[in-house]
């Protein structure tokens, strides 16, 4: 019997070099785990029944095109698509021997914070199935912390790997941009989407990171990495200078209890050797938020011109050529991407475009140019990852802007194209509590250096309470 | 930043989006409220700075002109509502 909720990738790795397990077997127990605990969780949107490969098997967002397996997205505009090609990442799962146990549940076009926003019905928190798994790769953080997966892929624009991760007690990273390819990734705002791993610890994040990270020639905004990714070994933090942007540790509506947990991890940096000091940001955390909800809209309200009712998915309407366009669009889109589409169109059009979007652009360089400065003085930057823990469902579905400050805290590094790591740090009201590590472009294996000592240290137990 | 009844219909349908009247009352009041959120960015005074469009300071990337494998008329057409031929077939415009 394979406790799969416990199992890391790394040991599933071991079981199938010792011959002790295959990787089929691996599949088969996480699809047994899925039939007994998914009904609660809705996880899965897909199940592969047979096991390709004879790696560790991996739930992917149902944003990575898979051939020959429904992709979605978590939209009825999609329903029923195929893809006749796999997207980069997931043919690199395939070579490396990887068998996709299932498609994972996500917010409609990765756009959302609690994964309420699929057109499927939400995803439920493995450590309080009342409460939302975060988003929007919420699916796979649901999947893996509720022992359906090893380990998962998601997918990050603003903040939808490591929010996730935060409050489903896992580690999640954002990588550099331009470091995974984006081919086959149906695509939100190109020029800040990145797929990265959900895992239950830092050496399996690295282990998935190597497995997809590096250039694509079918991806041209995507570039070597520097350096190969190491697995990280060590337990201290000797010679690190830990950084603590004061904005984005006490900003406006960060709990209590998240603020004493990150305080313990910053507490342990200093006793693992590292030296901490306060940074500031003084634009990034306020302006951040605004600059992403109008960068990104604006880019997807572009991307998402696509769904037209022509070559994919359903098609509606009666009348002529441009009703179909109309009514495919209304029926097929739910409400957030139509919010989001609305406000991309309006930034974007004559008249808007400077004092929005042109703006906001502006406002990014500014925000590239504060990380630039503390990154100067610090190596890593530490913050929460999300200024809650995991609220209830429907706590805040009728508030877009209430939802949007979830991420408050994970956006600012992503504007400006830097990596993010998310370990988990404690727990609040028994509920997990995510550390952001934030490193210059390419920091990597910096960040997993730092995550792994601190988690080491930390000693979180990523079995949800319930389920232990 | 208040969004006139206009513009939300006039944006739907730039966004080729057949908002029902219903959508049209809750997306316009939700996107006021967005706007004024947003709106934050006049605020800072940012004459002369470039802006980014790109996170990372990247040239452009050429290839080599060379004729590769592509999709066959099937696998392009697999997924298509409506099909005749070697055409997506569309109502009149």
């Amino acid at each position: 019997m394979t406790d799969t909720l416990r199992l890391t990738a790394e040991e599933a790795m071991g079981l199938i070099e010792r011959g002790e397990a295959s990787g089929a077997e691996l599949h088969r127990a996480y699809l047994d785990a899925a039939a007994e605990r998914d009904g609660e969780l809705h996880a899965y949107l897909t199940t592969v029944e047979t096991a390709e490969g004879d790696g560790v098997p991996i739930a992917l967002k149902d944003v990575i095109s898979t051939k020959g397996i429904e992709t979605t997205a978590g939209s009825k505009i999609l329903a029923g698509y195929t893809p006749v090609f796999d997207s980069t990442v997931a043919a690199r799962c395939k070579e490396a021997g990887l068998p996709t146990i299932g498609k994972t549940n996500m917010d409609e076009f990765a756009m959302g914070s609690s994964t309420e926003n699929s057109a499927y019905g939400p995803t439920r928190n493995p450590w309080d199935p009342e409460r939302v798994p975060g988003g929007s790769s919420g699916g796979s953080a649901a999947a893996v912390a509720g022992g359906l997966a090893p380990w998962a892929l998601g997918s990050d624009t603003g903040g939808s790997i490591k929010q996730p991760a935060a409050l489903c007690g896992l580690v999640g990273l954002r990588p550099t941009y331009g470091t995974v390819s984006r081919y086959g990734i149906v695509a939100f705002a190109s020029s800040l989407d990145q797929v990265g791993p959900l895992t239950k610890t830092v050496r399996d994040a690295a282990l998935l990171y190597r497995i997809i990270a590096g250039r694509d020639p079918l991806d041209s905004t995507t570039v070597d990495l520097p350096e190969p990714i190491e697995l990280p070994e060590a337990e201290d933090l000797k010679g690190l200078r830990v950084g603590v942007p004061k904005e984005l540790n006490e900003a406006e509506g960060i709990e209590p209890g998240v603020t004493q947990a990150v305080q313990r991890a910053i507490e342990l940096c200093r006793e693992l050797g590292a030296e901490v000091g306060e940074t500031t940001l003084p634009r990034s955390v306020e302006f951040g938020m605004p600059c992403y909800y109008l960068i990104a809209p604006s880019e997807a309200s572009s991307n998402l011109a696509r769904y037209d009712g022509v070559r994919y998915g359903p098609r509606a309407g009666n009348g002529d050529i441009r009703e179909m366009y109309m009514q495919t669009r209304d029926e097929g889109f739910g409400d957030e991407p139509k919010r989001r589409i609305m406000l991309g169109t309006y930034a974007l059009s004559a008249g808007y475009y400077e004092a929005f979007y042109g703006q906001a652009q502006k406002v990014r360089t500014v925000i590239r140019d504060e990380f630039a400065a503390a990154l100067e003085q610090f190596d890593v930057l530490v913050s929460p990852t999300s200024p809650t823990v995991a609220f209830p469902l429907g706590a805040k579905t009728e508030n877009p802007l209430a939802m949007y400050l979830s991420d408050v805290l994970a956006i600012p590094p992503n504007m400006a194209g830097l990596p993010g790591l998310s370990i988990p740090c404690g727990l609040s009201e028994g509920l997990p509590v995510g550390l952001q590590l934030i490193g210059p472009q390419f920091s990597e294996n910096l960040l997993f250096r730092t995550g792994h000592a601190l988690e080491r240290a930390l000693n979180f137990d990523f079995v949800p309470e319930r389920l232990r | 930043m208040a969004i006139t009844r206009d513009e939300v219909l006039h944006v739907a349908r730039l966004a080729r989006l057949a908002l029902t009247e219903e959508e049209v009352e809750r997306l316009g009041a939700q996107l006021s409220a967005i706007l004024e959120a947003v709106g934050k960015v006049a605020e800072l005074d940012l004459e002369g700075v470039e802006p980014t469009s790109h996170p990372l300071d990247i040239a452009n990337v050429s290839a080599e002109d060379e004729p590769r494998p592509s999709l066959a008329a099937d696998e392009v057409f697999a997924n298509a509502p409506d099909r005749e031929g070697n055409f997506f077939r569309v109502p009149p415009a």
